[in-house]
């Protein structure tokens, strides 16, 4: 996998009925026309979108969605990545490169830049995940998006579970859980006060195993570092850290090199890597669906503190 | 992406060569399985959820881990055996501490064959909004019963509600059977009593099977308590359960809204060649009912319009040119004529749509704490379109304890009632009973925007 990855060429579906037509196919099929289909009446029905991208294989795989969902158009709204500073150098590169490749416009929230004029304050524990907000809600102000999308799936945690297809952000960002507004059949109601704005997640309804099928049938490029690759690393509150300029081991934990890979990528200063021998997109499925541990559970130390870790960041106005 | 002042004829013949790929089949159609859980509040819907994920064991050791310690928290041991599985989908600070369901948590499992799309919905009467928000979009629903309960008012009410979505399965789930000594006649009296309120609701007829969630009895397993039931479990059930015909669904009439059309002159992807795209024009959709073949006559009817008739030259899936694709899938037609259509217009198979009509007789299920009161401004959107609305009359609502029409002069929060309303601009609606997705609209609150009821058409009123 390059980061640089030609337009990936679409597998023709195959005939009902012949080898590649199995139940697999038809679950592919039916959550792409779902996520085609809120693309699509979200940028009808919205006067200025825009999409979470972070170079993750979740908004990778919605960016593609959209590429699909728009042919032969450009997508038809900018990205807005929120940059923690501690991001992976190999997945802004990839992000970059997927930027320029789709000739879209990149939007940056720089979590640095709050921390380094004294908006924000780095946190005891360096993690800088829940910094995030303050930056994200700036930009869609500045930006005057009305409605974000993320790449947020409901089998991702408990929370999400909760969360509506639109889901209605108050003028402070904050979502309530406890006043949903109804969402019928596939008709989705975008419509808001001023000030007011929707975040849209297209993905709801798919698994992490439907993702990487799909990744697989679209022939979908990742940043290498989701493949099994070696590096160094330590352990971290039962978790595999990579070393690097934000993320040292503490004192008198060893380094190690160990193959591992990624399942989420994120905050280098929490998130963990994972040992793996899966170096291709064959054999990420099959470590996918044989596993015993969930994605956030096994790589995301922000989500290990309590059982409402998400809850209260969302309410909060994040992702 | 304007749509009038066609000044370029279409050349399909340069789309079609600039599409990649070979002409393929269609798109499938089969897929998820969506079943919701209904029922009054604390009869045991997440427990029963919980304990089907946690023994057809797709919970992963993480989640359990945090599930047994989170129930020790709350009192309920945590050792095994006393997990509290309804933690499983009560996934909200207020749900852990208040031990009710607020709002619907999906899960996704596959089990046998299929894959499961699964939502949690609460049982609490101040949130049957959510509940129905469930209901829409499922293939089947499981009503719980507390078996010491039996059929309670909020039962009728989540029955009702799933009658008037027409979900087409209906499982009952006789529940808490461990507390009644698994009394085999007990639950042979809730089963006729549920039986009847089915039948005047005019549900399809339900399976009805007798299971402790706390305890498993006939939820994966297969009890050895309730030797007096042969049925089967519920997981068999909803392996086994109907999904609906594909090929009835396929031969039903065309039906697609148009979402936006597609016209990317001077913004082209990347990559793609300019000059092979410069006509291009596809109006992009989700096929609501029924197949599309290239070739295919279709009416394309507009909010306002004269009807028009054309033909289908290109479906076009991200650049993948089919010859033929099927409900549910997401496309992009071309046609033969230059016509001016636009989002909130619907393209039918030829000849099969029903003249358009502005006054429609629908059912609602409303949804909002402010009351319903004739001659209320509303919006209605339906499929794609989005027009003005006026109610003007409300003929009854649904009563619960016999199923007929009660006269009202209101719809209050979490009434069924049948209303008249008048449209701004005449839409190609038909019956919710014909066609789910072109029988369905919203009732939206023009000021602040929020969705106020589920509507669905009943009938066509004539007195136009
Ligand atoms: N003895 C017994 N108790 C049960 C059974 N099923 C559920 N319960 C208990 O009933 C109570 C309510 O269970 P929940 O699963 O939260 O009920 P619910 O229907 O999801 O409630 P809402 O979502 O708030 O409407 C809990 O204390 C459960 O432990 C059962 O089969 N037997
Ligand atoms: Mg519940």
């Amino acid at each position: 996998m390059s980061t640089t990855a030609p337009a990936p060429a679409r597998p023709v579906p195959a005939a009902p009925g012949t080898p590649g037509s199995t139940h697999e196919t038809d679950v592919l099929d039916a959550l792409e026309a779902e996520s085609i289909h809120i693309l699509r009446e979200v940028v009808a029905e919205f006067e200025r979108p825009a999409m979470l991208f972070s170079g993750g294989k979740d908004s990778v795989v919605m960016l593609h969605l959209a590429t699909q969902a728009f042919w032969p158009g450009v997508v038809p709204f900018p990205v807005l990545h929120v940059d923690t500073g501690h991001n992976f150098a190999e997945v802004i590169a990839f992000r970059d490169a997927t930027v320029e490749r789709l000739g879209l416009r990149l939007e940056v929230a720089s979590v640095q830049d709050y921390i380094d004029d004294g908006r924000l304050a780095e946190r005891a524990d360096g993690t800088r995940n829940p910094l995030q907000t303050t930056p994200l809600l700036d930009a869609i102000e500045d930006n005057g998006f009305d409605v974000l999308f993320g790449g947020g799936r409901r089998d991702e945690d408990k929370a999400r579970a909760k969360e509506r297809i639109l889901s209605l952000r108050d003028e402070f960002g904050q979502w309530d859980p406890r006043n949903q507004r109804p969402e019928l059949w596939n008709l989705y109601n975008g419509r808001h006060t001023p000030g007011a704005h929707v975040r849209a997640f297209p993905i709801s309804n798919w698994t992490e195993l439907d993702i990487w099928r799909y990744i697989e049938r679209e022939n979908i490029a990742l940043p290498p570092l989701y493949y099994a690759h070696e590096r160094e690393v330590f352990e971290h509150s039962g978790m595999w850290r990579a070393t690097g300029e934000f993320s040292r081991p503490g004192d008198g934990v060893p380094t190690v090199r160990r193959r591992v890979r990624y399942r989420t990528v994120g905050d280098m200063s929490c998130t963990g890597a994972v040992l793996s021998e899966a170096d291709t997109v064959a054999k990420v499925i099959a470590e996918v669906a044989t596993t015993t541990i969930t994605e956030r559970g096994a790589t995301r130390a922000d989500d290990r503190i309590s059982e409402a870790a998400m809850e209260d960041r969302k309410k909060d106005g994040y992702f | 992406m304007s749509t009038t002042n066609l000044d370029t004829a279409a050349d399909t013949a340069a789309c079609d060569e600039a599409a990649r790929g070979h002409a393929a089949p269609a798109l499938g159609t089969r897929g998820l399985f969506r079943f919701a859980t209904a029922g009054s509040v604390d009869d045991g819907k997440s427990t029963l959820v919980g304990r089907l994920l946690h023994d057809a064991k797709v919970v992963l050791a993480d989640t359990l881990e945090t599930l047994a310690r989170t129930s020790a928290e709350t009192g309920f041991g945590g050792g095994d055996g006393t997990l509290d599985l309804a933690l499983l989908t009560d996934g909200l600070r207020a749900e852990r501490e208040q031990g009710i369901t607020i709002d619907v948590a999906y899960r996704y499992f596959s089990a046998g064959e299929r894959s499961f799309v699964l939502a949690d919905c609460p049982g609490h009467v101040q949130y049957t909004r959510n509940t129905v928000t469930g209901a829409s979009t499922a293939d089947a629903a499981i009503v719980l019963i507390d078996a010491r309960k039996g059929v309670l008012e909020q039962t009728r009410r989540h029955l009702g509600v799933i009658g008037l979505l027409r979900v087409p399965n209906v499982v009952i789930a006789v529940n808490k059977i461990d507390l009644i000594g698994y009394d085999g006649q007990r639950f042979a009296d809730i089963a006729a009593d549920v039986a009847r309120v089915a039948a005047g609701l005019g549900l399809p007829t339900p399976h009805v099977l007798p299971v402790s969630a706390l305890r498993g009895d006939n939820v994966v397993e297969r009890s050895a308590h309730t030797p007096w039931y042969t049925g089967e479990t519920l997981l068999g059930l909803l392996e086994s359960l109907p999904t609906r015909d594909e090929a009835a669904a396929a031969a039903e009439d065309f039906r697609f809204p148009v979402q936006l059309v597609l016209r990317p002159q001077g913004a082209l992807a990347p990559g793609l060649d300019a000059e092979a795209f410069r006509d291009y024009r596809a109006y992009a959709g989700s096929i609501a009912a029924g197949t599309i073949a290239v070739g295919d006559r279709v009416t394309v009817a507009s909010p306002g319009a004269p009807r028009r008739e054309t033909t289908v030259t290109g479906i076009d899936a991200a650049g993948v040119r089919l010859d033929t694709a099927t409900a549910p899938a997401s496309v992009a037609l071309r046609l033969a004529d230059e016509l001016d259509i636009a989002r909130g217009d619907t393209i039918a198979a030829a000849g099969t749509l029903p003249d358009s009509s502005a006054d429609l007789l629908a059912q609602l299920c409303w949804l909002s704490p402010a009351p319903l009161r004739p001659g209320a401004a509303v919006l209605i959107k339906h499929g794609t379109a989005t027009v003005r609305a006026k109610v003007t009359a409300i003929e009854g609502r649904l009563d619960l304890e016999d199923f007929g029409l009660l006269p009202a002069a209101s719809l209050e929060l979490n009434d069924i009632g049948t209303v008249v309303l008048r449209l701004a601009a005449e839409l190609p609606t038909e019956p919710y009973a014909r066609h789910h997705r072109t029988g369905a609209f919203l009732v939206i609150d023009p000021q602040d925007g929020n969705t106020l009821a589920a509507g669905l058409i009943a009938e066509r009123n004539s007195a136009a």
